[in-house]
């Protein structure tokens, strides 16, 4: 089975967040970066569990420049075979999708995992762009997978619950939690991950249909009111003509 | 025109539903053009979609399970036949799946995630929320025309609007389908956490699973739904579909109640956006007072079951 995996770079959750003084860029600078937990704790890990029962091949795929190439190589030293890096800024989500699926198109492949969002953007769009660019189903926020020859029975995520669908490979799905558990790399995984391909692609135009305005940081919070822990009363009185939910 | 997709469940329109008809027919209003609306056949209280800006409504006869790609060949056609400015739908669980596709097929732009909108040099502008509630962003489309996805419980719901909504029917047909429904579960006579006013969330401080009933009291008496950290979802206490954080789900209530939760910054990511937050923990250095909007320091043993009689009694 050919499984691709879509990993995407965000700054570590803990990452201040700053904006350049017109608000159009996010400031980098200090800035730790991650692979998208999604992608490598859920999507990565469950492909590589595909690959360990049925076999088959275990690729990674990135837009991104040569900064990234240290987060490819996590992802190889966790376990995937081969990594092939666009070559270009991932400025927006039609762009990475659209890339990908050129891509995809010259090289098939019977899984293709995203992440069900990534933690910058929070957008949850690459998914469900790829599987239009591709005529794929997508599979949104899928958090537990069987797959038998070209099979697939998935359990996805709804409001209040969830469904169980079945369908066949070829298609797309977003990981959510329950899909797999995190795997750390061990020094094997590291010292092969070194001489595993990584293969740089090029970039292409792709036409946007959005633009952004700029970025805004909330407004701070005017401060905690402190509560008397012994003032029951005063608690009562904040519930009911304050946040007036009683 | 705006053209905004509704969702029925077993009958009723969704409240998420109420959300996306307000923010459409906001934006129509504002950009001086109608409100129309599609939706499924089968729900009951369509008429009511007038008082929410709806001018007019199709119908289209649709099975009860659709997969994604249908979904989106039927949005397709509607846009198609009617070419509207604008199209509004949710970005809850089918909005996700369907939103980027949309905006492949129709070649379009999609913001998703909205929150808000406002006018900006006589065009409209997006703000969603990013960097998992750290930030906001506007975005704005490079052309007239545009999709846009609606945070659930991302807008406020307003029924002032008087519009006696014209009711017709569209003859919308999907493909084949590709995916196969073979069950559904829903857990019954519960609000969905995402689209609960209130929530009442409790984490390690709680100690043991045993002592959950008393929080579970505080929600009956709220009308609240229960969600809980990741340690205490990890451990088995409570369903993993109650963890809210980074994840988890994310969620946007009114109120969020974090009771012997810290704060640690993967669950302010689930629930930073919640309009507002009491926190009640014996540590006066939880991170989570900081992101608080009312807090009570002191041990939850003590507070929650006085809370509750003495909110019982106020009812």
């Amino acid at each position: 089975m050919k499984l691709l995996v879509c990993i995407s770079k965000t700054p570590d959750t803990t990452s201040k967040i700053r904006f350049d003084a017109e608000g159009k860029k996010f400031v980098e600078d200090g800035v730790q970066f991650i692979i998208n937990p999604y992608d490598e704790w859920y999507s990565l890990v469950k492909a590589i569990e595909i690959k360990e029962k049925l076999g088959g091949q275990v690729d990674v795929i990135h837009v991104g420049n040569a900064n990234s190439d240290i987060l490819i190589r996590k992802a190889l030293a966790i376990g995937a075979d081969a990594a092939f890096r666009i070559d270009d800024e991932a400025l927006n989500s039609t762009s990475v999708a659209s890339q990908i699926a050129a891509f995809i198109k010259e090289n098939p492949y019977d899984l293709i995992f995203v992440g069900k969002e990534t933690i910058d953007h929070n957008s949850s769009e690459v998914g469900s762009k790829l599987a239009a660019f591709l005529d794929i189903p997508f599979v949104s926020y899928c958090n537990h997978l069987d797959v038998e020859n070209d099979i697939a029975v998935c359990s996805t995520e709804i409001e209040g619950g969830n469904e169980i669908i079945e369908l066949k490979t070829p298609f797309v799905l977003s990981s959510a939690k329950g899909l797999a558990e995190q795997r750390i790399p061990n020094m094997k995984g590291i010292i092969d991950a070194k001489k595993k391909p990584l293969n740089v692609l090029q970039r292409m135009n792709v036409e946007n249909h959005i633009d952004l305005v700029r970025f805004e940081t909330p407004p701070v919070k005017s401060g905690v009111r402190m509560i008397d822990p012994l003032n029951i009363e005063e608690m009562v009185n904040v519930y009911k003509n304050e946040l007036k939910i009683i | 025109m705006v053209l905004v997709f509704l969702e029925q469940v077993n009958g009723q329109i969704k409240k998420s539903s109420f959300e996306v008809a307000s923010f459409a027919a906001d934006l129509a209003y504002e950009i001086g053009t109608k409100t129309i609306g599609i939706i499924a056949k089968g729900s009951e209280n369509i008429a009511v979609l007038g008082s929410y800006g709806i001018d007019e409504i199709f119908e289209f006869p649709a099975a009860d399970y659709l997969d994604s790609q249908q979904w989106v060949q039927i949005l397709t056609q509607a846009y198609t036949q009617l070419n509207p400015d604008y199209l509004v739908l949710s970005n809850n669980s089918l909005g996700k799946s369907i939103g980027g596709s949309l905006s492949v097929k129709l070649n379009n732009g999609l913001i998703s995630n909205a929150i808000q909108f406002k006018l900006e040099h006589s065009k409209p502008i997006f703000k969603k929320s990013v960097f998992s509630g750290k930030a906001f962003a506007w975005y704005g489309f490079s052309g007239n025309k545009g999709i846009i996805s609606i945070m659930p419980h991302g807008y406020g719901v307003f029924s002032n609007k008087n519009k006696n909504t014209v009711i017709s029917s569209m003859d919308l047909k999907p493909l084949e389908p590709k995916a196969k429904l073979r069950e559904r579960n829903l857990i019954k006579g519960k609000t969905p956490l995402t689209e609960s006013d209130i929530v009442v969330s409790a984490g390690r401080g709680l100690k043991d699973p045993a002592n959950w009933p008393m929080i579970e009291e505080l929600a009956d008496i709220l009308n609240a739904a229960t969600a809980c950290s990741r340690p205490v979802a990890d451990a088995g206490w409570r369903p993993h579909h109650e963890h809210v954080g980074q994840t988890g789900i994310a969620i946007r209530p009114n109120v969020y109640i974090a009771i012997g939760i810290s704060g640690a910054i993967q669950h302010l990511a689930g629930v930073n956006n919640s309009k507002s937050i009491v926190v009640i923990n014996k540590d006066s250095e939880a991170p989570f007072f900081k992101a608080a909007d009312y807090g009570i320091c002191g041990d939850l043993f003590e507070i929650i079951p006085k809370l509750n009689e003495a909110l019982k009694k106020a009812k």
